[in-house]
């Protein structure tokens, strides 16, 4: 029942203070009674039974995003360099 | 990746399946230091929800296991309650109006489903506030909001309020069923029954609730770290999230550390949302609540304040509503599951008698209950 979804500002009607936002691809209306922070065209916002909840933070989640990038790609390294050690006959030994 | 978020990151991003082994991995590697099992509660159903689906349990190693908390709003209103949407439902002139899960959640009389083919006007909204739409194009009826959810749906039950009590609307009453977090989380460490040692050092570490933490922040959990000694990672409900935030707890436990964190940064401050609280404070009082399967926890419900009397259903039509409580079905031990003491399958219905398609007990009602999410996803168990 909590499953929201995130969601972005497509437009904001200031006077009903609601605002039209796009959740992959499906557009819908949302109340934006209940958002303590200010908001523009282009956020992101939790959208849950018609209303919008809380802002996404995008520095946050671009940085969580990056942190898993680099956690993976440091695996793959240990990755190869375990192939490395492991093969006999490869040219970089 | 380029530097511009796009809502395309925000699903993939943390549903990523290579990100999901690499912190598999890295769990692995940690969890082999712990020397013990760690139980770590999700308090949500969402939570339990995404563990089941995306197979979580078979990726961790043996030592990490999940207790399944009581996490669902619609899992776990007692049959009393759901009685008294019945029957406010069969009154005359009226609307009943409530949120779409709460559907088929049997009582003793009968589910919102049934009322409706005894030709009540039950309705399930997208939102609360569709109330008002309602409500205008019906004068001459009233208009009962069924209100059901913990933190992450009350502000939305106060903003309605707010609305009719600013639009004088006079035909819109409200039935309160909000229950909050916090004390039900103490309640599973600390339970007041005569099985207190059993239970109590089930749960190790808690993952915290996503989006009751957007609204009331991560400060909720606080007492648990520092009283409880059981430390708190609040977690998304990406698969991504769920992995991160278990490997932040067990790195808590290898660094001897018993803290409250946030691993959903993006969307959960401290705070928490301002705004929604102070109007939850405004509109409601702490009450008793009796969830199903747990039994009487005190101040663990909301209730509208008494100033807001005229819109309360329950003050109106008290003659109508059920008083006795309604006691849970023997078999059921959706109450040891909660606590952490059985699990779904160790239930003598499951998947017999007790099917999602007839729910016996709170764990079977909606799908992000713990015997609903194993009947649907346990053959992905290991
Ligand atoms: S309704 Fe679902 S998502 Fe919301 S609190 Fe309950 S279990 Fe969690
Ligand atoms: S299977 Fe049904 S009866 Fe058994 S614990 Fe779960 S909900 Fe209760």
């Amino acid at each position: 029942m909590c499953l929201s979804i995130p969601s972005k500002i497509k437009s904001i009607d200031s006077e009903m203070n609601t605002c039209i936002v796009d959740t992959m691809g499906v557009e819908r209306g949302a109340s934006l009674d209940l958002i303590d922070q200010d908001v523009v065209v282009g956020d992101y916002v939790l959208l849950h039974i018609g209303f919008a909840m809380n802002k996404i933070d995008e520095e946050d989640a671009m940085e969580s995003l990056k942190v898993y990038r680099e956690i993976i790609d440091k695996m793959e390294e240990e990755d190869r360099l375990a192939a490395i050690a492991e093969s006999e006959n490869c040219p970089n030994r | 990746m380029n530097d511009e978020l796009e809502l395309k990151d925000l699903y993939d991003g943390f549903r990523d399946a290579d990100t999901i082994k690499a912190f598999a991995k890295i769990i692995e590697e940690d969890a082999k230091k712990l020397g013990k099992t760690i139980n770590i509660m999700e308090v949500c159903g969402g939570h339990t929800h995404t563990i089941m689906k995306y197979g979580i349990p078979q990726l961790l190693p043996d030592n990490i296991n999940f207790i399944h908390g009581p996490g669902c709003p619609v899992c776990i209103m007692p049959k009393e309650r759901i009685d008294s949407a019945y029957i406010l439902s069969l009154q005359e002139d009226v609307i009943l109006v409530t949120l779409g899960d709460m559907i088929k959640v049997p009582g003793s009389k009968g589910s919102l489903q049934d009322a409706r083919a005894k030709g009540a006007d039950v309705r399930f909204v997208y939102s609360p506030l569709d109330c008002i739409k309602i409500a205008k194009e019906n004068p001459s009826k009233k208009v009962i909001f069924f209100a059901i959810g913990f933190e992450t749906t009350t502000p939305m039950t106060c903003s309605l309020l707010e609305a009719v009590v600013k639009q004088e609307i006079n035909n819109v009453y409200f039935h309160i069923n909000h229950v909050t977090v916090p004390e039900v989380m103490k309640e599973l460490i600390d339970s007041r029954d005569e099985h207190v040692d059993s239970y109590n050092n089930r749960i190790d570490a808690f993952l915290g609730p996503s989006h009751v933490s957007v609204i009331s922040g991560s400060k909720i959990y606080e007492q648990f770290p520092e009283h409880y000694k059981r430390p708190v990672v609040v977690a998304g409900f990406e698969p991504v999230d769920v992995m991160q935030a278990i490997s932040m707890l067990v790195k808590q436990f290898i660094e001897n550390r018993c803290e409250l964190e946030i691993e959903y940064k993006r969307l959960v401050s401290y705070d928490g949302n301002k705004r929604a609280q102070e109007m939850m404070d405004k509109y409601f009082k702490k009450v008793m609540f009796k969830w199903r399967g747990l039994g009487n926890i005190p101040t663990s419900g909301l209730e509208l304040k008494d100033e807001y009397n005229k819109y309360n259903a329950k003050e109106i039509y008290k003659d109508v509503l059920p008083i006795e409580e309604i006691e849970d079905h023997k078999l059921c031990i959706c109450g040891d599951i909660l606590r952490g003491i059985a699990n779904p399958p160790d239930c003598t219905v499951f998947g017999t008698a007790c099917k999602p398609t007839k729910p016996i007990g709170s764990c079977m009602v909606s799908s992000e209950g713990a015997c609903a999410a194993y009947y649907k996803y346990g053959n992905l168990l290991k």
